[in-house]
């Protein structure tokens, strides 16, 4: 069993614009209305470093600083796990076309945007972090996968972790492939122990038996379209200051519990 | 900040395969006989004025149960899983802690990508039947892959933070183990040539035209190389060889060049000394990240100064493999436990010169002696640096 405390909430997707909008749809309070979501321009990055930031970046930064904002824990005091099913398709498409080139020109900043880690990268530089910082990929698991490590890492080392989970709608031809047809995503600031800004604790233990309940909401077609909505049900949860034990099938694996507990 | 210590952790087992050879032997001996892997590049579809560590025999298929997983990754995956009797090893665990416990932690820079390079190369607009795209170039495929092979059934994830990846899979698998998710991991890594490698370091100029020459005063940046490797990570105090320490820390200062002063790479380092009690006098061997280029070498000559100090016998071993990326962490671990276990300190490959502002101690020969501890360095674009203590207890 592992656990740690919810400080703030972070999340993006098409008609939801913030963790407090997504609370009033949770609520009932507003209708669901899907909307594209604008493009963010990330406040904490360095101009040099926003003009090369992709839509991919921008979508973490988005969940991030809305995170951030709403804490009073210092960015630069924490580390980060952040967990991406896909990455940055937009640029592996760019990467692959401009190999089919005679010259083959890839650009260094298409290149270093290319790696899993570059999110990680932009935020390190953005909150002057020198903490430690991960990068994951688990497929559809991505979402429950780095919330663990986010959590094991955060109980062990005893330090603050901003964990991000998010995932884009890759462009054709990879769409076809890879069917993940809306952006998602959500940024969890979890502490090792509570405190008064506590949201919730939340606990983790591995199960090889799962019985996992339907998601009933009119949000559940993000859930099975993109791999970082499978947070919904832990949010939906979260927003409504209900107790309860959310169940996450894993391919080929264990499952785990995740058990919420109101602060 | 990652801090206090950490109980040592037994690496029971382990096995890697890069231009050098396949398994630990063939990787060794040319180690100890000078032998570089590296050659002028012949990769399909290029044409530059490089050199490359490629690994033989890449072109056979997986096995027919796994083709959805075919891949040049995957295949070199395979080729090194089945070296070293690693797959009896790993297949043990299960008799012993049970499916359900037992992690993969594997780390990869830019996974089967090749795969998707080929498959624009045929039809960009429609992609052929025989791709698949997640699970080849996915990066989670290689820990699914190699979750598969076993049908274990423990935390199964990638890691990807370039060429830091396959170091933190030892610090994940740590952390999942203490905190009782798993009993036992399989930690490792792979990263394969293509050409979005071969061309993105082109693209920024760190492409050695020469051998590369890490630490040398002439060095022109990297030969770029493949390999895997796999290690199997529990608690088992009888064991010869443990994961001592291990520090993460992030730069914070550009994403494709590392800070100039090295302090991220430095406080890596301090971190995994304070995981492994151990004063840095303590520590036998260094293998560098060292890459060849200008200013990585610069700035981790500087960190390791800090940190460590000049005494330490350090070299880069990627003279004879390449830089193996996302790979590099894991087989650059698995020389540091050869030098412990034969007692021999490899030398930093194709120097001539060490360069003037390097005051840290270059081995520009290899050396016989005594060691139990080495430390191990891995740093990676977007400032991702990892520090490894391995060794005796």
């Amino acid at each position: 069993m592992i656990s740690a405390y919810i400080n703030s909430i972070g999340v993006a997707a098409p008609g939801i614009e913030n963790w407090a909008h997504a609370c009033k749809i949770f609520s009932g309070e507003v209708s669901y209305c899907y909307t594209k979501l604008e493009k963010y321009k990330p406040e904490l990055l360095p101009a040099n470093e926003r003009r090369r930031a992709t839509d991919m970046v921008r979508l973490a930064f988005r969940i991030c600083e809305q995170a951030m904002s709403q804490s009073s824990i210092n960015m630069h005091d924490c580390a980060s796990v952040f967990a991406s099913s896909d990455g940055d398709y937009f640029i592996i498409d760019q990467i692959c076309r401009a190999l089919l080139t005679p010259e083959k020109m890839v650009s260094p900043t298409q290149f270093h945007n290319s790696v899993h880690n570059s999110a990680a990268g932009y935020w390190s530089i953005a909150a002057r972090s020198h903490h430690a910082s991960n990068s994951i990929s688990a497929l559809d698991d991505s979402f429950i996968l780095g919330l663990v490590e986010a959590i094991t890492f955060c109980q062990l080392e005893n330090q603050p972790v901003l964990f991000a989970a998010y995932d884009i709608s890759p462009p054709e031809p990879l769409l076809e492939r890879r069917q993940v047809h809306h952006d998602f995503g959500v940024a969890l600031l979890l502490v090792p122990s509570a405190d008064l800004n506590s949201l919730a604790k939340l606990e983790i233990s591995t199960s090889s038996t799962i019985n996992t309940a339907s998601f009933q909401s009119e949000l559940s077609f993000l859930c099975e379209t993109n791999p970082a909505a499978r947070s919904l049900p832990i949010l939906e949860k979260l927003s409504l200051s209900l107790a309860g034990e959310i169940s996450f099938n894993v391919d080929c694996g264990s499952g785990y519990k995740v058990n919420i507990e109101p602060c | 900040m990652i801090s206090g210590k950490m109980n040592p952790l037994a690496i029971s087992h382990f096995t890697y395969t890069s231009c050098l050879g396949a398994g630990n032997l063939e990787n060794w001996q040319a180690i100890e006989s000078g032998n570089s892997g590296l050659k002028p590049c012949d990769f399909p579809n290029t044409d530059l004025p490089t050199w490359i560590g490629e690994v033989d025999h890449l072109d056979i298929r997986l096995p027919h149960q796994w083709q959805e997983y075919d891949c040049r990754n995957n295949r070199l995956a395979w080729v090194a899983l089945n070296q070293d009797g690693f797959i009896s090893r790993a297949n043990k665990l299960k008799e012993k802690y049970g499916a359900d416990r037992i992690g993969v932690f594997m780390g990869t820079s830019t996974s089967g990508i090749y795969q998707s390079e080929l498959a624009y190369m045929e039809s960009s607009s429609h992609l052929p039947d025989w791709y698949h795209l997640s699970t080849t170039h996915n990066i989670s495929s290689i820990s699914k892959f190699v979750q598969k092979v076993f049908s274990f059934r423990g935390p199964c994830l990638s890691i990807s933070t370039a060429c830091s990846s396959s170091a933190k899979v030892f610090a994940s698998a740590q952390r999942a183990i203490v905190s009782g998710l798993c009993d036992a991991a399989i930690v490792g890594g792979v990263d394969s040539l293509c050409l979005t490698t071969l061309y993105g370091f082109h693209s920024l100029q760190l492409l050695s035209t020469d051998p590369c020459q890490p630490f040398d005063q002439s060095r022109k940046g990297i030969s770029i190389g493949e390999a895997g490797g796999f290690a199997i990570l529990e608690k088992n105090p009888e064991a010869d060889l443990f994961l001592l320490g291990f520090g993460e820390s992030s730069d914070a200062y550009h994403m494709s060049s590392p800070h100039p002063e090295g302090e991220g790479a430095a406080m890596a380092m301090t971190m995994a000394l304070q995981k492994a009690n151990l004063e840095k006098e303590s520590i036998d061997y260094i293998n560098l990240h060292g890459t060849g280029t200008i200013a990585n070498d610069a700035a981790e000559s500087i960190a390791v100064s800090t940190a460590v100090g000049n005494e330490t016998p350090a070299s880069s071993t990627k003279g004879w493999t390449g830089h193996t990326l996302g790979a590099a962490g894991v087989i650059e671990a698995c020389i540091c436990l050869q030098a412990i276990e034969n007692n021999f300190l490899p030398k930093n490959q194709n120097i001539n010169t060490v360069d003037a502002n390097t005051n840290i101690h270059i081995l520009q020969q290899s050396m016989r002696k005594k060691i139990r501890t080495a430390l191990s360095n891995s740093f990676g674009f977007g400032g991702s640096n990892a520090s490894l203590v391995l060794g005796k207890r």
